[in-house]
């Protein structure tokens, strides 16, 4: 596998050199002490889950405790985090979704702080995993889908049956969408969690590479800043990215919302 | 050496699985670029269009991103 590749051109040269497989940061492990992870075990990701939600907590409260005409720096940041979603709920999924806004701004909240806290060194990030993120796509699609139902009947059906199309292409368009509809969680889970795995281990292959390289050849010592250069360019990408698809959880809940409340094409 | 040669068929797939990552970058630039062509020729409606920017690029991403967990399978899962 590549981690023993990577390993041992390493370990070959120099047995004490840094040897360590870039998918190793995603393990989840007992937080105290060893052993193996039952259903009740209090993990790293449950861990960083919890820092999570304190910091949320942290920001939202001490934001708008002071409540002062002239806001404070933090509380422009969590007045700003508000706005910010309140008007891609208003904007994308029109004013009668306003009452599903405090899902959405905790969704967004959740992983945005969940993103950005995974980047601290040595940090776990719970949305990497599938198993995080899967909960997250599957309760927007539960809600989103019993909630079509509930407000608009048997015309959520609509949503599948293209009224604009011509009418013998309509079939074929009702399954496209019905396939595209079940597809929704499952694209909706695995872009944020594939981002998250894919940029973390990105800079961990770099930082694997940096010392792997000083030690085993000549050119080590051009190619190791070079590889350093790379990791903080990865880095602040990742940072870019964190937010991105922050961004991109909530607009795309805002649009699978938007559908459950006005299915007619 | 039986097993040798799935694991060969699996690194291959894997690499080959790496192609669809070109696709995604094709179709995020395509994305990025004509919201570009568009936002230069009417900056005013520019604004308003940024979320389906984004919605456009996350849905392009989407893909090379499954490609990538293709990958990711067949090198550690296979």
């Amino acid at each position: 596998m590549a981690s023993e590749s990577l390993g041992m051109e390493a370990g070959a040269e120099k047995s004490d050199g840094l040897v360590f497989h870039p998918m190793d940061q995603f393990i989840v492990k007992p937080f105290f002490g060893e052993g193996a992870v039952g259903t009740f075990t209090f993990t790293n990701s449950s861990f960083w889950m919890v820092m999570t939600v304190l910091a949320a907590t942290a920001l939202l409260v001490l934001g708008t405790s002071g409540r002062s005409v002239i806001p404070s720096r933090i509380q422009s940041i969590a007045e700003l985090c508000y706005g910010f979603i309140r008007k891609m709920v208003e904007d994308v999924a029109g004013k009668d979704a306003l009452p599903y806004f405090p899902y959405i701004m905790t969704l967004f909240v959740f992983i945005i702080f969940a993103n950005f806290l995974g980047l601290l060194p040595g940090a776990f990030t719970p949305t990497s995993h599938i198993a995080v993120t899967a909960i997250l796509a599957m309760a927007v699609f539960l809600t989103v889908t019993v909630m079509g139902f509930v407000k608009n009947g048997a015309g959520f059906l609509g949503l599948f049956w293209v009224s604009s199309a011509p009418l013998p292409l309509r079939p074929v368009l009702a399954l496209i969408e019905v396939i595209s509809y079940f597809v929704r969680p499952v694209s909706h889970s695995i872009r944020l969690a594939g981002n998250m795995m894919a940029g973390h281990a990105v800079i961990k292959v770099f930082a694997a590479f940096a010392p792997m390289i000083l030690l085993s050849t000549g050119l080590g010592l051009l190619v190791t800043p070079l590889s350093i250069l790379a990791i903080t360019a990865v880095y602040a990408l990742e940072v870019l990215v964190a937010f991105i698809q922050a961004y991109v959880f909530t607009i795309l809940t805002c649009v699978y919302l938007k559908d459950a409340l006005h299915p007619h094409h | 050496m039986e097993g040798d040669i799935v694991q060969m068929g699996a690194y291959i797939g894997a690499g080959l699985a790496c192609m669809g990552m070109g696709g995604a970058a094709v179709g995020v630039g395509n994305v990025a670029g004509n919201y570009l062509a568009g936002a230069l020729r009417n900056p005013s409606a520019a604004a308003g269009q940024t979320a389906t920017l984004f919605i456009g690029i996350a849905f392009a991403e989407a893909l090379g991103i499954f490609s990538f967990l293709v990958a990711l399978l067949l090198m550690f899962a296979v």
